[in-house]
């Protein structure tokens, strides 16, 4: 994997998702690895980012490399009406790899096109956000001590919510039965079932959050994205429409865990936090791991 | 029957070298010319559309003289002229004649129907994979990874 981008979670073999995995897993036991110390990552956030930037930002530094880069258009020469292609080639000039947040769909493929370092996509406008979905990966594993036949729910918004779509992808992988919790107009787009029908797995669809908690392994969460309705009437309409409380986990398996991709709103109480089921923390810690993982393979380090 | 096919050659009339794109869909015409950037060319083109067709009521044609076209040129018409017909002609006599395909990768000449697309928003030229396994043909964005299906299709 020495060099290569990683845009959408499909250009990398199931194998090698797990290799990243495995080596994200020797970086929990042992975090801070300055093996990368005569590297250069850059960070371009062309959009607002906390966890994501910070969580590389974090990686990078436990790998002894230095951090360059900026956290929104407004601080670079975009503002200035620079192209995207010219702000790629000026930085990887400065970088052994490039990590990016961009506001178009397809950004980021273009840039790994038109970069001699490589891309590390951290979210491409709504289409794909590949270290995410490596993170949702290993904290299911971690939780769960495998990927493999688990009951795996997804509830809120399924029709926009990019990680729902490339972890589902990426499930489909793992004879996965899936959970589909959502209101009528947020339904799993037919593009992204029709991954799960060409493996022969199975999904339900379910309007009550109450029907999965039973049965479930892990209950993801997201949130109901307030940018996504053009319409606010549709918006008020379903904003509130699932809120997880502790109460309600009363029924829920004992090896159950909460994940939300975060930042949450108010589809989990504050009384969840306490819960051992509730995992969404660690995750977010996860993500590190992963992203360390991944410089560290780029760039050659392991 | 005589007089019919003198008629015939006077619409357009016959090359003696280089190719006849047939039944093209009389609307699609000059979309194939500008497909073909035949708008550009410095070739001589006899063109002609709304002619009569056995098959298809209303059909159009382009002779290029002298020209020929590589399959992976010519195929690109397939998405708006699904029905054309390549015709060599070499010494007024055809030695090649065959359907158009449609071409598993179209580059440049559609536009993405996403408008968050970055090829809408910067200069990146168009690249999409040919969906041809669903019921109507859709085109999967190289970069944004959505489709575009034939309704949606603007040609740039």
């Amino acid at each position: 994997m020495k060099n290569r981008s990683l845009i959408s979670i499909n250009d990398f073999t199931k194998q090698e998702q797990i290799r990243i995995l495995d080596i994200a897993a020797d970086f929990e036991k042992n975090p801070i690895r300055k093996i990368l110390e005569n590297n250069v990552v850059a960070t371009l956030f062309f959009e607002p980012s906390t966890r994501t930037r910070l969580s590389f930002e974090s990686a990078a530094s436990r790998l002894g490399a230095k951090v360059i880069g900026f956290s929104s258009s407004a601080s670079s020469s975009v503002s200035k009406g620079e192209s995207l292609k010219d702000t790629i080639l000026t930085v990887s000039n400065y970088s052994d790899v490039i990590v990016m947040r961009h506001p178009k769909d397809g950004s980021a493929r273009y840039a790994s096109e038109v970069s001699p370092v490589p891309v590390i996509n951290a979210g491409d406008g709504a289409n794909q956000h590949p270290t995410q979905t490596l993170l949702d990966m290993y904290s299911i594993r971690k939780t769960q001590g495998t990927l493999d036949n688990l009951n795996i729910a997804f509830v809120g918004d399924l029709k926009y919510g990019r990680t729902v779509h490339s972890l589902t992808m990426a499930l489909t992988q793992f004879n996965t039965t899936f959970h589909l919790v959502s209101p009528e107009e947020l339904k799993l787009p037919s593009y992204v079932k029709r991954h799960i029908k060409e493996k022969q797995l199975t999904y339900h669809q379910y309007t009550d959050l109450m029907d999965v908690i039973p049965n479930a392994d892990i209950i993801y969460m997201t949130r109901i994205q307030r940018e996504r309705f053009s319409d606010p009437i549709e918006y008020e309409k379903v904003k509130n429409i699932y809120n997880l409380e502790n109460a309600m986990l009363d029924g829920a398996k004992e090896n159950m865990r909460i994940l939300h991709p975060l930042p949450r709103v108010n589809e989990i109480s504050t009384d969840v936090d306490s819960n051992p089921k509730a995992y969404y923390f660690q995750q977010a810690l996860n993500g590190v791991f992963v992203r360390q993982a991944l410089l560290a393979t780029i760039l050659g380090a392991i | 029957m005589e007089n019919k096919e003198l008629r015939k050659e006077l619409k357009v009339s016959a090359i003696e070298n280089g190719t006849v794109i047939d039944h093209i869909p009389a609307q699609s015409l000059f979309q194939v010319i500008k497909i073909l950037n035949l708008d550009k060319s410095n070739d001589q083109i006899l063109f002609g559309t709304n002619l009569d067709s056995m098959k298809y009521g209303k059909k159009g044609i382009i002779k290029v003289r002298n020209k020929f076209f590589e399959s992976d040129e010519i195929n690109k018409i397939a998405l708006v002229a699904p029905t054309a017909t390549l015709i060599v002609i070499k010494d007024y006599k055809v030695v090649e004649k065959k359907q158009v395909e449609i071409p598993d990768e179209v580059q440049k000449i559609v536009k993405c129907f996403n408008p968050n697309c970055i090829t809408n928003n910067e200069a990146v030229p168009t690249r999409f994979e040919v969906i041809k396994n669903e019921a109507v043909i859709k085109l999967q964005c190289h970069y944004c990874e959505k489709t575009t299906s034939k309704e949606n299709m603007v040609f740039l």
